[in-house]
């Protein structure tokens, strides 16, 4: 099977999917001819046309509402926001218009609509190159939120996402394009090619949006984790010598409380994480779901391992960024409540 | 108080409750005076005409100028009728809110040509992104009455399912996108709209109105942008009725001569046009719809008007402007100069309009008695409460069928 990285990967569901409907197209900011910052869209506008794979005004809220007027008429527009610090524009658009126009006409009108958008820390981009803004939209009804952690979900999700009915906020830990972080910054960079989730099918698949993935199984505590920090819970879990039991949420909203509940009720602990800051973040609403579905099967209070309540800051990145030291510690804590 | 002089201008209107109106000053150009470009034209060639003022009937109520659409009696005498439909629609719709009928309702007194007009130039199957004072479309497009009056209350028969506030209307069948709250927003939305039409090879146009307050909102810049950019085939309206809420027009024109002349800064061709004639109205948004569907691009057209009644039943227009104001405007009241001029053509007569007053009054009332008869918003029935929780998602999440557990339904 091909070795891909995670940039290659969505290129390759982009391509698949124009391929396969010609309704899909796919626009932003230096999206087009020049393949996108991150070269998630190159080459699609030559092999698809400038009609199908263009460059648009820097103008996030209309970036939003042409998908909008688009979607409304039959396209299925996947369009690119270039830091998801810079979707606050179009927030209007997307949690007034598209989220609702399916509920507000009473299914008149719907928004199948891709919203993609290099996301999360870990790449010193400071306080608009960092932001994690997940819980922005995770609470607006009408709204799926999805963040892959990996090369083989980042294509299959997105392939699914592109064909769903409803509109999506599609998240990209940027800090991944190239290759898996476990954390450590002063560690070597490490490449896809020898990760298991870097093979992958060239052809057409879907990894479904409403499923959690248990990526690692263990009976001591259960450690919930999406994007960049699944792979940080993963190193933790092994260093820290707790047999932690790791879940790839992977769709945030509407998410997999089956996969969740069924582990937690087993391990009787939680540790729930977030790159964002702490307060009122997913990470929150997290925690409120497990107590209530779990609270009887609860040996320990449930943990949080979150950024902190302050801007994403650029020189001391590794004080705020949820790295390995964190989660162990967390872990830790959890076990020693009696 | 007031203390000191102020530190930097704040536009105020220029009359206050109690003063006497006098619009004297305004410099509205002579019917006819205006030239009609091909549809064709270059954006930078229509600067006249974002400056000047787009007016068919004359003082006299004769149709004069290049213009002039020359539209049939038998068509002037259908817009006449959707105008005065709108009118009494809109008059027992605000009796009904006043009797506690409904929560709220908006009017679109003398506004009624700028839509209805405007319909009227476009085909029933070009595209059209309201915003909520566009009522007179769906009388233009034939929506059945008892269906927008059973939205208002939102009965049992409500298509929107009595999730959105009165006048909100959706009418996806009839072209009609769904309007929303949020002031705006549809203006760039129709541009995708437009460039979605245009990708799948149709011949369609998509028109989309905001008011002149709206102007002010980001989403105008980006329609315009991205109208510009793309060169849809969009017809961007602006409808100047003088106030937002109780705003003047001044809070958002600022220094620009005229709304028209801001399309220009796009290379958009902009037209100024007397939203109180539907001539002109009618010939304005023909020549934008034949531009877009010839592959010459966007439109952009500020329509001058005077919004003569209160900005919803939540208003009182009194605390802000003089009462007098609405019949001191120069430009006059849609409706009346659509009659004269019909009646100079001898095509019409004053006992032939008090007879279409009384069969549209009571056309309305019967309407009203029947929407009733689905329910209304106090009594009910309403839409199955279960319906909350649908159309969220294409289906319901395990979130969503919980929470209608909770809720014991």
């Amino acid at each position: 099977m091909p070795k891909m990285n995670m940039i290659q990967a969505l290129n390759s569901a982009l391509d698949i999917a124009m391929e396969k409907d010609p309704n899909v197209v796919s626009f932003g900011e230096d999206a087009g001819y020049f393949g996108g910052v991150f070269r998630v869209t190159a080459g699609l506008q030559e092999k698809y046309g400038l009609d199908r794979s263009f460059d648009t005004p820097i103008n996030e809220a209309a970036i939003a509402a042409m998908a909008i007027g688009m979607a409304a008429n039959g396209l299925r527009p996947v369009a690119e926001v270039q830091f998801s610090d810079y979707i606050f524009p179009a927030i209007d658009q997307i949690v007034n218009e598209m989220t609702r126009l399916r509920y507000r006409s009473a299914g008149q009108y719907t928004q199948p609509i891709v919203i993609r958008s290099p996301w999360g820390g870990g790449i010193r981009g400071g306080q608009t190159h960092s932001m994690s803004p997940e819980a922005f939209f995770t609470h607006v009804p009408g709204l799926r939120v999805v963040i892959p952690s990996n090369p083989y979900d980042a294509k299959g999700l997105l392939l699914a996402s592109i064909e769903n009915n409803d509109p999506v906020v599609f998240f990209e830990p940027k800090r991944m394009y190239n290759g898996p972080f476990d954390g450590k910054p002063d560690g070597a960079l490490q490449s896809w090619a020898n990760h298991p989730k870097g093979e992958v099918p060239e052809g057409h698949y879907t990894v479904p949006l409403d499923t959690a993935e248990v990526v690692r199984e263990g009976n001591d505590v259960t450690v919930i984790a999406y994007g960049t920090l699944v792979h940080v819970a993963l190193s933790a879990a092994e260093k820290s010598g707790i047999d932690a039991e790791v879940i790839d949420l992977k769709t945030l909203t509407p998410y997999d409380i089956g996969t969740i509940t069924a582990s937690v009720k087993k391990t009787g602990r939680c540790i729930v994480s977030q790159e964002a800051p702490r307060t009122s973040g997913f990470a929150a609403e997290l925690s409120a779901q497990i107590q209530e579905d779990c609270f009887w099967s609860l040996e320990a209070p449930i943990g949080r391992v979150t950024g902190w309540d302050t801007p994403y800051p650029h020189a001391h990145e590794w004080s705020y960024f949820p790295g390995q030291d964190r989660f162990i510690n967390a872990l830790k804590s959890v076990m020693e409540v009696a | 108080m007031a203390t000191q002089e102020p530190r930097y201008r704040v536009p105020v209107p220029e009359f206050r409750p109690g003063d006497e109106p006098d619009f004297s000053h305004l410099s509205i150009p002579a019917a006819g005076e205006a030239k009609r470009p091909g549809v064709d034209v270059d954006g930078r060639d229509t600067i006249d005409l974002a400056l000047g003022m787009v007016r068919v009937l004359d003082h006299n109520h004769q149709a004069v100028g290049e213009w002039n659409p020359e539209i049939k009696p038998d068509v002037l005498r259908e817009g006449l009728r959707h105008m005065v439909l709108t009118r009494v629609y809109d008059e027992r719709m605000l009796k009904l809110q006043r009797q506690g009928k409904m929560s709220f309702y908006m009017k679109s007194t003398g506004e009624e040509a700028v839509a209805v007009a405007g319909a009227m130039a476009l085909k029933d199957s070009d595209m059209v992104f309201p915003s909520y004072r566009q009522q007179g479309i769906l009388f233009a497009r034939g929506r059945d009455i008892v269906d927008m009056m059973c939205h208002c209350i939102s009965n049992s028969r409500d298509n929107l399912k009595g999730r959105q506030l009165p006048v909100h209307y959706t009418w996806a069948e009839g072209n009609f996108f769904s309007i929303s709250g949020n002031l705006g927003t549809q203006f760039p939305q129709a541009v995708g709209w437009a460039m979605a039409a245009r990708y799948k090879g149709e011949d369609q146009v998509t028109a989309s109105w905001i008011g002149d307050g709206t102007t002010a909102e980001g989403d105008f810049h980006g329609a315009l942008t991205l109208a510009s950019t793309y060169r849809a085939p969009v017809i961007l309206n602006v409808v100047n009725n003088q106030f937002a809420i109780s705003t003047h027009q001044n809070m958002a024109i600022g220094d620009a001569p005229t709304f028209a002349m801001k399309g220009l800064g796009y290379g958009i061709a902009s037209l100024r046009v007397d939203g109180n004639d539907f001539l002109a109205v009618y010939a304005a948004m023909q020549w934008a719809g034949e531009r877009a569907r010839k592959g010459h691009g966007p439109t952009y057209i500020e329509y001058f008007s005077y919004r003569a009644d209160a900005h919803s039943t939540s208003d009182d227009p009194s605390g802000y402007r003089p009462k007098t104001e609405a019949k001191a405007w120069p430009l006059g009241d849609p409706i009346e100069r659509l009659k004269n001029h019909l009646i100079g053509l001898g095509e019409w007569d004053e006992e032939r309009h008090e007879a279409l007053e009384k069969e549209l009054n009571e056309l309305v009332v019967k309407s009203y008695k029947e929407a009733e008869s689905h329910g209304t918003l106090h009594d009910g029935p309403l839409s199955p409460v279960p319906s909350i929780f649908e159309d969220v998602f294409e289906e319901p999440d395990w979130r969503l069928i919980r929470q209608r557990q909770d809720l014991g339904v």
